[in-house]
């Protein structure tokens, strides 16, 4: 089954990776940029790792047949750092103008400081200004509900950004019903330990519908899955879900929302033949 | 304001069961297995980190009876404060919230 992969952190993961993702359906991922595991020392530091999305990305995954997206911003977990953050959200407006730059991402909050929240607004008040999509992470373990519950405080003192252009991702259990009732498409995020399993991420299908709720690995350094979501596809098999059901979830979602994009475009056909394989 | 509707697994009870039991029987165990690897190392432990405080109480929510045993577990889990922090602290979450610390 074809699938799209909105999260996935392909700087950090081989050729081989690409190579099985297309052998298992993969035909685009979009890239957010994010923390390396290390804070980087300059805004330059930035620039060069938003240009290697930019450019070096799309072509080792058009080697493998995959079409490459990415989002630039301020990832959380460097983003209490307030000087190196203006620097680099001076930059993001020309960058915004690539030809596979498709939105703000991925933004949001680590642990949620006074800082933080600054940087965040921040960009989700650039992202409004200049009429650009958003992926948003929202933070790890205990600190999920919390900065959850502020992230979508600080996207509603913003009206003139539509929600429906928006991704609140790593959502799980406890934060997806916030997440839909404001009108935002929820990501699942599917890791082996530390966000959602693809066993919940079915159940979270099953309670809720399929309606604007994405799935997707976001590999990254750490340990993560980048067939994830043929993991996932497999899960809802083993539940006895029907194909179309899935091929919704892991095609025709992501497809609907990031074609809100005029820059994300699948080859001719592609689509229209995953739909005929979905029956 | 979502008009999804619900889509229950065709699986009967019985075939959840049969398809799903043991993996689960096993994650059990292994909760089990720690426990008592923790007990071996330092039995005050269990009353000492509160991690493992958390774990304990998150047990109880299993044996409940409570229908939304994932979502009251992951708040019991959470940071119920709503207040940003000042600074930053540390780079990373540790997976429960410090109830000693206070906040409810």
């Amino acid at each position: 089954m074809r699938y799209i992969d909105h999260h996935a952190h392909m700087a950090s993961r081989t050729t081989d990776d690409y190579a099985n993702m297309a052998l298992t359906g993969c035909v685009a991922v979009t890239e957010p940029a994010f923390w390396a595991g290390w804070d980087r020392s300059t805004p330059e530091g930035f620039e060069d790792y938003f240009r290697q999305l930019m450019e070096f990305e799309p072509k080792r995954a058009a080697a493998a047949g995959i079409q490459h997206y990415t989002w630039l911003g301020m990832n959380p977990k460097e983003s209490d750092n307030r000087e190196i953050s203006i620097e680099v959200l001076k930059r993001i407006p020309k960058l915004l103008e690539g030809p596979t730059v498709i939105g703000i991402g991925e933004i949001g909050l680590n642990r949620v400081t006074k800082n933080e929240i600054t940087t965040y607004t921040e960009q989700v008040e650039l992202a409004a200004t200049l009429g650009q999509m958003v992926l948003i992470h929202t933070p790890h373990l205990e600190d999920k509900l919390k900065g959850t519950r502020i992230t979508i405080d600080v996207l509603r003192d913003f009206p003139s950004l539509p929600p429906g252009r928006v991704l609140v991702d790593h959502a799980e259990e406890h934060t997806i019903e916030a997440i839909l009732e404001g009108g935002y498409w929820a990501g699942l995020t599917l890791y082996p330990q530390t966000k959602v399993s693809a066993a919940r991420a079915v159940d979270i299908i099953e309670k809720y519908g399929p309606e604007r709720i994405l799935v997707a690995g976001a590999c990254d350094w750490g340990p993560s899955d980048p067939l994830a979501v043929p993991r996932f596809i497999a899960e809802m098999r083993r539940r006895r879900h029907d194909e179309a059901l899935i091929h919704r979830v892991v095609f025709e979602n992501p497809f609907r929302f990031l074609s809100q994009s005029p820059k994300f475009r699948l080859p001719a056909g592609v689509a229209e033949a995953a739909a005929a394989q979905a029956g | 304001m979502s008009a999804s509707q619900p889509h229950r697994s065709p699986l009967r009870p019985s075939e959840l069961v049969d398809e799903y039991f043991i993996e689960n029987r096993n994650r059990v165990i292994e909760i089990a297995a720690f426990l008592d690897r923790l007990d071996r190392s330092d039995p005050s432990i269990a009353d000492s980190d509160f991690r493992v405080m958390a774990l304990r109480e998150a047990l109880a929510v299993l044996t409940s009876g409570t229908t939304n045993r994932v979502h009251d577990i992951q708040v019991l889990l959470s940071d119920p404060t709503t207040e940003p922090l000042p600074a930053l602290d540390r780079k990373g979450a540790v997976g429960a919230w410090d109830r000693t610390k206070g906040g409810r």
